[in-house]
This record gives C-alpha cells, sequence and structure tokens, in this order.
C-alpha cells in the first residue's frame, strides 16, 4: 500500500512534467528541439544536487537553508584555489568539497548541540557561509574560463557530464533511502524521533550525516554552476535552498519529515526547470515567470496537503 | 451538615474511556463551607471525577446537583460562571505574559473597546496575589521568571481571583515549600469560613488530618467511604484504599528460575524524579516497579536504557557486574538491553509506516557482502514470522500500523526486540490500553523470554499485573525504593502503605 501511493505519486509527477512538456510545445513549435533540452538539462544540475540534499535533511526531519550560501563557499574556495594559488583543478575541487562538508558539519553540530530547530540553525550558516564566500574572494568574481570544462562536456546526445552526475547522484541517494539502514533510520527519526530513539537509532547521529550530505551536494552544485558561467561568483546560488525546497516538495517530500522520493525530487526539479524554459520561449516577461512559477509550487503544496488529508485521515484508535 | 442542602451532590456518575471504565457509579457529597479531601491509588478515578466537575472532561451518565439545581457544565467555562473553579496539577502558566495577564487572562479589564486597563489590572492583580501571600510579587513581572512554587500559587490565586463556589485542587503542595505551604493553608480556610467548598486531592495523608473536614476514599471509581478526616488515622485510609486482596483473574507464573544476576542498579539519581534507587534483578526474573503515578518508575528505565542521563549512582551488566553507563540508546541496545514505552502513541510506534517497518525497526537485516544495506527479502520473510509468532491481526504487512488495534500495536512493539539477543528488558506499563486476550499474550511472551534467561524490569500502576506476573515486586515512592515484596508477601495494604511511605514526610525543597 505504501509502495503504491509512492509509484501512483510518482506516475502523477511524470505525467504533470510531460504535460507541461506538451502544453509547450504546442504553444510554441521551437520548444521541442535539441537546444532546448540542452538548455534545461545545463540549466538543472545545481538545482538537483542541492534538492537532492535537502530531501535527505527533510525525510530525517529537519530543513537546510544553507545549500544557497554553502553552493557559494564552495564555488568561492574554488576559484581561490585555482586564481590566487594556481592550484591544480582537482585539488581545489578537493578543497571546495571539504569546506561545504564542513558547513554541512557545522550546521548538523550546532542543531545536536544546541538542541535548536534547523530552520534557525541553518538561516544562521545562510547568512554567515555567504559571509565567508565573500571574504574568500575579496568580494570579487574570479574568471577561470574552461577549467571545469570536463563537467560541461557532452558525451551523449546533448547531455552535459554535469547533468549526467546530478542523474547517477539520484539513483544513488535513491538507493542510501530506500535499501540502507541508514536511509531506514533517516525515516524513523523524521517520522518519530522520540520512538526512534527508544529502538536504539541515535537521531543525533542521523542528523550529523544527512547535514553532512546536504552540505557536500550544495558544494558540488555550487562546482557546477562554477562549470557552466566558468566563474566563481561569491553571489551565486543566492535563492537556491528555496528552489530546493520547492523541488522537493512539488516532488512529494514531507516538510513534517518522515518522507520523499529521490527520483520524485529529481522530476520537480525538472518540472521546475522546463516551467522556465518554456515560459521563456513563450516571451513571457519576468516578473510574469515568477508569478507563474509561484502558482506551480503553491498548487503542488495544496495537492500534498490534500492528498496528506486524505491518507492519514484520523483513524479510530482504541486507548 | 445535615438538613442542609449540600453544595454539590454526586449522583451514579459514570465515565469509561474506551473499554476502561474509570468512575463506575460514584456517589460524592459536598458540604456548604467544608474542606473535603479525595484520596485513592491511582486509577481510582480523583482526576476524573474533578474534571467532570470542572466541566473539563464530561460524563457518560450520573447527575450533579450543585446548591440543589442540576449542573452539567459543558465547559471550563461554563463551569467557572457557576462558580466551580479547579485549579490543574499540570501548570497552564503562560510564560509569554506577566503575572497579572496570566492571573485575569479570563477577564481582562478593557476601556475604549478592547485597550487594557493596565492600572485596573494591576491593582486588582496585586489584590489577588496579596491574598496568596505573594505581596512582595510585581504582577507586571514575566510569569517565565517564576519558580515552580511560584507558579503553583500564582495559579492558585488565578482560581481564587473569581467568585468560587466550589474550589478544586490537585495535588497543590507538590511543589511548595514548607512556608508557601502555610500560605496555602490558611488561604484555604480563609476561604472555607467565607463558606466555599474545597474538594482537595492529595498523596499526602498527614496534610488531610490537619487541613480537611471530611475524607473521601475512592477506589476502582467507587466512594468506599467518607469519614471525619481528624478521626480517621493514615493506616485505616490507606487499609480503605487498597480494599480486599481482588480475585486474581490470570494465575500467578510458576516461579521462574532464578539465574545470574544480569543488572544492578546502584544508588541512581536522575533528574528530580528519582532520588537514590539501589535495584538487583537477575537472568529469568520477572521484577515489578509499582508505586504512585510520578513516583520515578517511568524516569528510573529511561535512565537505565540511556534515554536520560544520569547524576549519580551506578550501572552494571551481567554476572560479571560489567560497568555501565549508557551515552546513547544505541549503546543500550547494543550491550542487549530493550524499552517498551509507556505511550505507545507517541513514544512507541512510528504510526504512519508500515507493520513491517514498526516490527523489523529494532533490527534491519542485511545483505551479506554489502554492510550497511538491507535485505528487504529477509525483512519480509522474517518479520510476517515474527508477525505469526505473535499472533498480531493485521490485513496486509504494507498497511500503516496506525490502522491496528492497541492490542495488536503493542504486541509489535514489544515483539520487535525479538529480533535482537535482548538480556534486560525494561518495559513501562507494557499492557496499557490493550484488551484482555492481547494481554495475556503479553504476559506469555514475557513469561517465555524470562524462561530463556532474559531479566525484566516492568514497571506497572496496575496492581493486578504486578502480582499476577512479576517474581519480585519493588515500590518506588518519590524516586525511593519504599518496599519490596514477592507475590506471596504482598497485600494490597502492605502496597499501598509502601507507595504513600515517602509522602510521609514534608517535600524537601
Amino acid at each position: 500500500m505504501f509502495r503504491h501511493r509512492a509509484t501512483s505519486e510518482f506516475l502523477f509527477l511524470a505525467l504533470l512534467l510531460a504535460a507541461l512538456v506538451g502544453l509547450f510545445g504546442v504553444l510554441n513549435e521551437h520548444f521541442w528541439s535539441l537546444a532546448t533540452l540542452q538548455t534545461v538539462t545545463n540549466r538543472i544540475p545545481s538545482l538537483a544536487l542541492a534538492a537532492l540534499g535537502m530531501t535527505f535533511v527533510l525525510v530525517a526531519g529537519g530543513i537546510d537553508l544553507s545549500v544557497g550560501s554553502v553552493s557559494a563557499v564552495a564555488g568561492a574556495v574554488f576559484g581561490w584555489c585555482v586564481a590566487d594559488r594556481g592550484a591544480p583543478v582537482a585539488m581545489a575541487a578537493g578543497a571546495a568539497l571539504a569546506a561545504s562538508l564542513v558547513c554541512g558539519l557545522v550546521n548538523g553540530a550546532l542543531v545536536n548541540a544546541l538542541r535548536m530547530p534547523s530552520f534557525i540553525v541553518t538561516l544562521g550558516l545562510l547568512e554567515g557561509a555567504r559571509g565567508v564566500a565573500y571574504l574568500v574572494t575579496s568580494s570579487q568574481t574570479k574568471y577561470l574560463g574552461e577549467r571545469l570544462g570536463v563537467l560541461q562536456a557532452t558525451p551523449v546526445g546533448g547531455l552535459s557530464v554535469a547533468f549526467l552526475l546530478a542523474l547517477a547522484l539520484t539513483g544513488i541517494a535513491h538507493f542510501v533511502l530506500t535499501r540502507t539502514v541508514f536511509g531506514r533510520h533517516m525515516v524513523a527519526v523524521g517520522t518519530n524521533e522520540e520512538a526512534a530513539l527508544l529502538v536504539g537509532v541515535s537521531p543525533s547521529r542521523v542528523r550529523m550525516i544527512v547535514f553532512a550530505i546536504s552540505g557536500v551536494l550544495a558544494g558540488l552544485a555550487g562546482l557546477c554552476h562554477v562549470a557552466r558561467l566558468g566563474a566563481a561568483d561569491p553571489n551565486a546560488g543566492s535563492g537556491l535552498e528555496l528552489s530546493a525546497i520547492a523541488a522537493a516538495v512539488i516532488g512529494g517530500t514531507s516538510l513534517m519529515g518522515g518522507r520523499g522520493s529521490m527520483p520524485a525530487t529529481f522530476v520537480g526539479v525538472l518540472i521546475i526547470a522546463t516551467l522556465e524554459a518554456g515560459l521563456a520561449h513563450l516571451g513571457v516577461s519576468e516578473p510574469m515567470k515568477r508569478v507563474v512559477t509561484g502558482v506551480v509550487i503553491v498548487g503542488a503544496v495544496a495537492a500534498e496537503a490534500v492528498r496528506a488529508r486524505l491518507a492519514d485521515r484520523p483513524r479510530k484508535i482504541s486507548p | 451538615m445535615s438538613g442542609v442542602v449540600p453544595r454539590l451532590q454526586v449522583r451514579a456518575l459514570k465515565k469509561s474511556f474506551g473499554a476502561n471504565a474509570v468512575l463506575r457509579g460514584l456517589d460524592l457529597d459536598l458540604a456548604v463551607g467544608e474542606i473535603h479531601a479525595l484520596v485513592g491509588g491511582n486509577g481510582a478515578g480523583k482526576s476524573t471525577l474533578s474534571k467532570i466537575i470542572a466541566g473539563i472532561e464530561t460524563r457518560d451518565a450520573g447527575a450533579l446537583v450543585l446548591d440543589g439545581v442540576p449542573f452539567a457544565p459543558a465547559s471550563r467555562r461554563a463551569g467557572q460562571a457557576a462558580g466551580v473553579v479547579m485549579v490543574l496539577q499540570e501548570l497552564s502558566v503562560l510564560p509569554t505574559l506577566s503575572v497579572a495577564e496570566n492571573l485575569f487572562l479570563h477577564a481582562l479589564p478593557a476601556r475604549f473597546g478592547d485597550v487594557i486597563d493596565r492600572r485596573r489590572l494591576r491593582t486588582v492583580a496585586s489584590a489577588a496575589l496579596a491574598r496568596v501571600g505573594l505581596a512582595a510579587l510585581d504582577p507586571d513581572e514575566s510569569a517565565a521568571t517564576l519558580g515552580v512554587g511560584h507558579q503553583q500559587l500564582v495559579e492558585i490565586a488565578a482560581g481564587l481571583a473569581q467568585e468560587c463556589r466550589v474550589l478544586i485542587l490537585d495535588e497543590p503542595t507538590a511543589a511548595l515549600t514548607g512556608a508557601e505551604i502555610a500560605t496555602l493553608f490558611a488561604l484555604l480556610r480563609e476561604l472555607r469560613a467565607k463558606g466555599a467548598s474545597l474538594l482537595y486531592i492529595s498523596h499526602r495523608l498527614d496534610e488531610i488530618g490537619a487541613l480537611a473536614d471530611r475524607v473521601s476514599v475512592l477506589r476502582d471509581g467507587q466512594l468506599v467511604a467518607t469519614l471525619p478526616a481528624r478521626e480517621t488515622s493514615r493506616e485505616r485510609l490507606i487499609e480503605l484504599m487498597a480494599g480486599e486482596a481482588a480475585a486474581r483473574s490470570v494465575a500467578p507464573a510458576a516461579p521462574t528460575r532464578r539465574g545470574a544476576l544480569a543488572l544492578r542498579i546502584a544508588d541512581l539519581h536522575a533528574g528530580p524524579a528519582v532520588r537514590g534507587v539501589s535495584l538487583d534483578v537477575h537472568a529469568g526474573e520477572i521484577v515489578g516497579l509499582g508505586g504512585l503515578v510520578g513516583a520515578g518508575r517511568t524516569e528510573l528505565l529511561r535512565a537505565v536504557f540511556g534515554a536520560d542521563r544520569f547524576a549519580r549512582g551506578s550501572l552494571q551488566l551481567g554476572p560479571g557486574l560489567t560497568p555501565f553507563r549508557p551515552a546513547s540508546t544505541r549503546e543500550a541496545v547494543a550491550a542487549g538491553l530493550a524499552f517498551v514505552p509507556e505511550d505507545r502513541m507517541h513514544h512507541g510506534l512510528f504510526a504512519p509506516l508500515s507493520v513491517r517497518r514498526n516490527a523489523s525497526v529494532a533490527r534491519l537485516p542485511l545483505r551479506r557482502f554489502l554492510p550497511g544495506w538491507l535485505d528487504r527479502e529477509a525483512e519480509a520473510r522474517e518479520t510476517a514470522a515474527l508477525l505469526t509468532q505473535l499472533q498480531v491481526r493485521y490485513a496486509d504487512p504494507t498497511q500503516p500500523i496506525a490502522e491496528l488495534s492497541g492490542g495488536n500495536q503493542q504486541k509489535v512493539v514489544i515483539g520487535r526486540w525479538l529480533r535482537r539477543d535482548v538480556r534486560v528488558w525494561l518495559l513501562d506499563e507494557p499492557t496499557r490500553g490493550v484488551d484482555m486476550a492481547a494481554r495475556r499474550g503479553i504476559y506469555a511472551l514475557l513469561r517465555e523470554r524470562a524462561a530463556a534467561g532474559a531479566a525484566m524490569l516492568v514497571a506497572s500502576s496496575d496492581y493486578e499485573e504486578l502480582a499476577t506476573l512479576c517474581d519480585r515486586i519493588v515500590v518506588l515512592s518519590r524516586g525511593e525504593v519504599a518496599g519490596e515484596f514477592t507475590p506471596a508477601t504482598l497485600t494490597p495494604a502492605a502496597f499501598m502503605a509502601a507507595a504513600f511511605r515517602g509522602f510521609a514526610e514534608p517535600a524537601p525543597n
């Protein structure tokens, strides 16, 4: 029953995506093209990676508002290593991911040590990490050219390495969530933290790990962004956290914890990207694009709320 | 008192929660201008009775008559409007408001429509505080800064701020110091002199003789006796609360073979609730933990399981007496402990998750060559066998466990630990809210585990359960061991006396 519900939900999302693609194709003859596909797939790796990390945190019952700033920190560290220190690309990328891992660990450690809501702790890092990104780059954009060109290469069917990486990580994340003990413990902590504690699961350990994962994925998102722009911009990824939450929520992830799906989050990302590309093709103005995107997000959340209400109808439980 | 219409008459009052009958045709008379104490063991019905009188709970059947007029308050507010006020045991002081706002939240003085008249609020609040001996307290101070004792007095002041005919106090002295208690008693006597009727619930039998005019003893939702408070001894009250030895509906367990020491608790202190408990549990032994609500049983079990830290004392495990100080529940589980919480819904179940996932969570089956990877086929197979063994009634292993009956849920919450080699079981009210058939199944399961060499510590508020399931019964009172019995030496009176022992001396504060 649980499994079937998830499957039907995924099909519903896939249909929504197909409907959007069909709609834009009918409205604009140039929409169905390889160029559009490339535009869409080029834009989404950053968002997809951040959204996967967000789904991990949300399923475990938390939220990570710092992903946009952490992605900027990773980009900034990479840019500084390459442009200012002349470090090899691989080493710089390693340093960037290490920096984002530290950000994730700081989030997890603060939530555990202070017993504070992750909303507040990561809101702090949203500001703090952004400041670090400015400090590292001295508030300047570092132009890097094709240094991360490997992520932009299109080995198959016009799909970039970054996109394929995001796709592969979605598969891995799906496996971790559904097939590992850790994934099951995440769901347990997100569903009922006290009950998880009392069957011998350590909620603080689970939280630490999901924030670490979210941090590293945000760092990877930052590197993808650098690769696409050919520059490390300390302003990069602002608002990424909200798009990531939107993608996860469209994908049916519960903000109350305990429920979420990685492939569905990925489809959520595709829906957001398709919407953006399609509206651009139609020549819709930037303000109007945001209005429509907002409507779609709220519509998806409303659908989720209605569905959750139907699914969690109060059942008679004897006292 | 005779010849006068009583202030409040309670007649044949009945109340059930689900299948659990709490009040079974209870009668009680409350006279005008008296302090009437109410005593009884766990589940006697004291709190439910007071909540029905105050309009917080509804009744199933029976009648209330207030000053000769039928009385059926639909809400706490309606009760207050009729002059029936209850000071709740759980503090309901709002920490974000000032003391004065807390006192008069139900009737804030306003002018110009809806603007609070600060000056008048201050005046009436000061007067109300002065009445409970808190004249020194600034009514504009934030209620968050008050200690528990002061909060309780503010709560009582809030009750007194209203004109009341009936004032109900549920364990008002639990958090108060000696001086505060003296203030409170003087106040209650003053109220009595003005003609108010007070219903006074307390576990402290000694203070009843000093304060109350009459005392009523409740047992199993019925009135046992109403007696003059001053002439009734503490021993007599305990005897009445305990009642006759109830007929045993479950045959006592055949004495299990007591093996080596499995768990030694030495002088454990945890929070305010556990104050130096020492206790041994042996392999193959079921040890019952009895006591009144708040005796510290849950807190003791949680501390042993590593769910809460303990300040002082030590734990030792196994025949080798290995020192054990769990930093987490994870460590406790790894050391062979299992815990079954009292609050199944909030602490035991993953309500929206499937029956299967709830059953497998204590030990997830792994693939042989991939560490950390689940073997979902084994999970399905093994949990199906477990659910059959436990005789759980369910439609589909993937249905949410919230859809099962309480008894079947509890079988899963206990039975999930069978997937581990548990040497010490800690069970908190393992049969609460469970029907008779499931209860028998759970008893059989626990006995079977004990016979297989597990040690069991079972906290229960059910006297029957302690008497029939356990090899040894340890009674806690206010966080200390107050008595130890075998099924042969256990009598309701002795049990009750032990449970009340900790309340004999005034609270150390």
